[in-house]
């Protein structure tokens, strides 16, 4: 979708955090991405690359960790793991379902050195 | 040389939900309510709003239109122009979405102080859209009928954010495969109790209900 705007708020983000750490290079960088956001880690990567040239993270590694998306069921309350498509809940099969997480999308930690 | 691990838990989506945030502000010191209105290519935004600055002319309401488009075009502000209501044609550049910062600069263009309504038409897209805070009201799609039941199971993150749902075209329910139960089951489990008006912008049928709910915001 949109990844060259997601990339350039998370090296925003990464470079502002860093600054404020007196890092003189950003050499790891975690994200959290939960598996309901249609987010492309390749595309990331791509921009990435590009866009973090000759800035404090130039080189530095991206590292994705994929959350489930977890969904309760509104009728008999039970939690359930999105696997593929969204289903009915497995236990009474209503259609009463709510998403209780999955849209996670935060840079998570960074990894820096200093002089 | 030392080396440090940092932890932010920083939203990536962080600096847009702000500005969202300073939209709407903006938009309730001056009483207005604020929609943003999504849905793909041809399934009927302009032709919707048209219907309701129409259906709402003789009742005082001053609706202003920001027209959110890829290219250079003013096709859609023109309709809004031409039917007598102020209008800001955003041209993304591209992208696939409006963001905060559009939608910030385009309220900069609208007589603020004369409006009771805000209409944003997004662009023409079911995945993008969903993504970006705009910093308005209610989130408003239209879904129509020939783009088929199968929508809500192969776009579900649009449907999880929507306050209100648009079934458009209803008039060719006849001539299409369009199972109304497969369709409405995919929206239930994705927006349990969701606001839905099934109308005809062509017909007219059913957009009372549509107004009657818009009056009720805008009170």
């Amino acid at each position: 979708m949109h990844e060259l705007s997601v990339t350039e708020s998370v090296l925003e983000i990464a470079c502002k955090h860093a600054q404020e750490a007196q890092a003189v290079r950003v050499t790891d960088i975690h994200l959290v991405i939960g598996r309901l956001s249609s987010i492309v880690d390749d595309s990331i990567q791509f921009y990435w690359n590009l866009i973090s040239k000759d800035t404090l993270c130039e080189d530095a590694r991206l590292h994705f960790t994929r959350t489930p998306a977890k969904l309760v069921c509104l009728d008999c309350q039970h939690q359930y793991q999105l696997v593929d498509e969204l289903t009915p809940c497995p236990n009474c099969s209503s259609a009463r379902i709510r998403v209780l997480s999955g849209d996670e999308f935060h840079l998570e930690s960074i990894e820096i050195e200093r002089e | 040389m030392t080396e440090k691990r940092i932890t932010i838990v920083e939203k990536i989506m962080d600096a847009n939900d702000r500005l969202a945030s300073e939209n709407q502000r903006r938009l309730d010191l001056e009483n207005i309510f604020a929609i943003n209105l999504m849905a793909s290519p041809g399934a009927g935004k302009t032709s919707f709003i048209l219907a309701t600055i129409n259906a709402l002319l003789d009742q005082q309401v001053k609706i202003g239109v920001i027209e959110g488009d890829t290219a250079p075009v003013t096709i859609d502000a023109d309709k809004i122009i031409a039917a007598g209501m102020p209008a800001v044609q955003v041209n993304t550049g591209g992208e696939c979405h409006l963001d905060a910062v559009m939608v910030e600069n385009a309220l900069d263009q609208l007589p603020l102080e004369t409006l009771d309504l805000i209409i944003v038409e997004n662009v023409g897209n079911l995945i993008c859209p969903a993504a970006f805070n705009l910093g308005t009201h209610s989130n408003v799609l239209i879904s129509s009928v020939p783009e088929g039941d199968d929508k809500p199971y192969k776009y579900p993150n649009i449907y999880r954010g929507l306050d209100v749902l648009i079934i458009n075209k209803i008039d060719l329910l006849p001539y299409v495969d369009f199972d109304m139960d497969y369709f409405r089951q995919g929206v239930e489990m994705l927006n349990p109790g969701l606001v839905t008006f099934a109308l005809s912008c062509k017909t007219g049928e059913g957009l009372d209900n549509w107004l009657t709910w818009l009056k009720a915001k805008l009170l």
